[in-house]
């Protein structure tokens, strides 16, 4: 029996209690993460159950016991307070996904720090950016990383201390230390800081149409929502093997990589290593994991692979399936049945959700191609995009929309309240999706709502983009949009109009993709950039990104009777 | 060969590999599953064998094995003009 058991019943008589009194928590007591997903685990009697199994592609591996956590996230709050960090400080965390990363996490939360957890692949422009924005007092990284801080470190002058994890103290810099985790004195206890339901937790960047990226701010409270949804949808239980193979710089890898499978007590397995089909069949059989969280995108790459490479593995551990990031269409669903015997639930959530609110629950029927129902003690609605009313008729499509007030909403963009106003309208959040409902209440996917590209599962802000295009000496103007990929669902396009005494050519496309990717980032970097005499405009100069999307995409180009140069 | 499998680890590690990365990178060494280059990234990787090599490589044939080693890529480079 799966641990929500009936979806029906579970809707009627829902109320976030349920979650609270499972935790132990009462209202207006202290509630710190870091301590939920440690301590406690190891109060309730699982010490020396694994925590944490790491593997890396070299074929290296370490095992971490929920006491090894607890121990190790003490040595890292106490290191920040000895630093000098205070309750409140960002802290960012900027690594690949070394098991540092995840212990680390825990001990800024416990010092009462604010975890800022960023991509290890982001180009120092993406990474200046998001320091800036959030005025960072402390980086964890790495020795390969450490490069692209040194080279923006002048233009961060509140980000006071550097901690290399692997650093050889001969290389030391400007405001850099060396941490090595095992190596230092364990700190067996240690006071965690008094946070409570609304002190700051996490800040997680997410790209919009306009600006440049914003930190959705999240609180300890969240764990509420992420510890029942891991419970109930991921359907975690006391024996599983758990492998969510998101990247801790993006949300999903931290509230289902860290926060919901360990405030579970479950035991969970983290691959440090690109991708192969033949790597993650053999981690799967090594490990036996029973329940794995991953991403359309890279259930696509298994999927073109065939179904014979699965076979050649024993997967018969593998007893739940889900999937995040971006629409699952319905050919993987039903060739996830064919390959695992079994098919991926899709879970819609955003950064700015903090947890899953609409999904396919185990023992649910799972429509192929739809996202599911929402979770309970979500009010989920689709609305019209005009009057931002529910619309009642099925399937009839408008914007996504939730009521707010579930545990782990954010509760506010960093530095930019207006923004964050301006994502509530007629008391809903407005999720930025489009969608229609069915009459069985299934919500299917239709699209975004604005210019954000979703790549792979990560959202990309054209603006940011852009902005890195200008930058390139050969470019005069630039528009990026999404167009449409079988494996990645949409990939960057830009449109780039040359300064004068620039020639279009195959060197210099490689040139700017290559400079997009080192300054932002391998997701940003275009797939393909089309030279332009000039771009469409509307009369007040404004570029029209969606004339060029719908080029793209073979749509109906509407309304273009405010194109300047038609 | 020798070549061509020096002119494309030299590019891998110029364009891929971080300044402060000590890994010692080889004609064997996992590029893709190594973490090196990623998915997106390949597509640089192929716009640049493609260029350099005067070939056209079909986007199915650009599959992460095929680009999981410089031995696997002069393979791969050597197909495709040979066609």
């Amino acid at each position: 029996m799966s641990n929500i058991d009936s979806y029906e019943q579970k809707l009627t008589d829902f109320d976030w209690s349920i979650s609270e009194k499972e935790l132990e928590y009462k209202k207006g007591d202290p509630i710190n993460i870091g301590w939920y997903c440690s301590d406690r685990i190891c109060e309730m009697g699982k010490a020396s159950k694994p925590a944490l199994i790491w593997e890396d592609h070299k074929g290296n591996s370490k095992r971490f016991t929920y006491d090894d956590i607890r121990v190790y996230s003490n040595t890292f709050a106490d290191l920040f307070q000895k630093l000098g960090l205070k309750d409140g400080e960002r802290i960012c965390i900027f690594m690949d996904r070394v098991p540092e990363l995840y212990i680390s996490f825990l001990g800024i939360l416990k010092m009462g720090g604010i975890a800022q957890p960023l991509f290890s692949a982001f180009g120092q422009e993406s990474l200046l950016t998001r320091l800036q924005n959030a005025q960072t007092a402390a980086i964890i990284t790495q020795s390969k990383h450490v490069s692209k801080v040194r080279k923006i470190l002048d233009k961060l002058p509140d980000l006071r201390h550097i901690i290399i994890v692997d650093a050889d103290p001969s290389k030391l810099k400007e405001r850099e230390m060396a941490f090595k985790m095992e190596e230092t004195e364990r700190i067996e206890k240690f006071e965690c800081f008094k946070t409570f339901a609304e002190t700051p937790s996490v800040l997680h960047y997410t790209s919009g149409t306009t600006g440049q990226p914003k930190g959705a701010q999240h609180v300890h409270y969240s764990l509420i929502s992420q510890y029942l949804t891991a419970k109930w949808v991921l359907d975690l239980k006391d024996d599983d093997i758990y492998w969510c193979t998101a990247d801790p710089g993006w949300v999903t890898g931290t509230s289902y990589g860290i926060i919901g499978p360990w405030a579970n007590g479950v035991t969970q397995a983290v691959l440090d290593s690109g991708f192969s089909s033949e790597r993650w069949y053999a981690f799967i059989e090594k490990h036996k994991i029973t329940v794995w969280y991953s991403a359309p995108t890279a259930i696509r790459l298994l999927m073109r692979d065939g179904t014979e490479v699965a076979r050649k593995f024993d997967l018969s551990s593998l007893r739940h399936l889900c999937s995040v990031g971006e629409p699952l269409n319905a050919e993987a669903v039903v060739w996830s049945e064919e390959a695992f015997g079994k098919p991926f639930h899709d879970t819609y959530w955003q950064t700015e959700t903090g947890s899953i609110v609409i999904t396919n629950y185990p023992d649910m029927k799972v429509k192929p191609g739809s996202m599911g129902k929402p979770f309970p003690g979500i009010t989920a609605a689709v609305v019209d995009p005009v009057n931002y009313e529910p619309i009642r008729d099925e399937g009839r499509v408008g914007l996504i929309a939730l009521k707010p007030g579930w545990p782990s909403m954010f509760r506010s963009y960093w530095n930019n309240q207006e923004v964050y106003d301006g994502k509530f309208r007629n008391g809903w959040y407005i999720c930025g999706d489009r969608a229609s409902i069915d009459k069985d209440g299934y919500f299917w996917f239709v699209g975004r709502d604005d210019d954000v590209i979703n790549t792979g599962g990560h959202l990309i802000g054209p603006f940011e983009i852009e902005s890195a295009l200008l930058e390139h000496p050969a470019v005069a103007e630039s528009a990026a949009v999404g167009k449409p990929d079988p494996i990645n669902m949409e990939v960057v396009k830009a449109f780039v109009g040359l300064k004068a005494g620039y020639q279009p050519s195959d060197d210099l496309e490689l040139e700017i993709m290559n400079f997009i990717r080192k300054k932002l980032s391998a997701l940003a970097m275009p797939q393909e950039i089309e030279f332009v005499e000039s771009l469409p405009k509307t009369r007040s100069g404004k570029i029209m990104r969606r004339l060029l999307r719908a080029r793209e995409w073979n749509e109906p180009i509407g309304d273009i009777s405010t194109l300047e140069n038609d | 060969m020798e070549d061509m499998k020096k002119v494309i680890l030299d590019y891998v590690i110029e364009e891929y590999l971080e300044d402060e990365d000590e890994e010692d990178i080889d004609e064997n060494t996992p590029l893709i599953s190594g973490g090196i280059v990623d998915s997106f990234s390949m597509v640089s990787l192929k716009r640049f064998l493609e260029k350099k090599y005067s070939i056209q490589i079909p986007d199915a044939d650009a599959t992460p094995q095929a680009f999981d080693t410089v031995n696997n890529i002069v393979e791969l480079v050597k197909r495709f003009q040979e066609k």
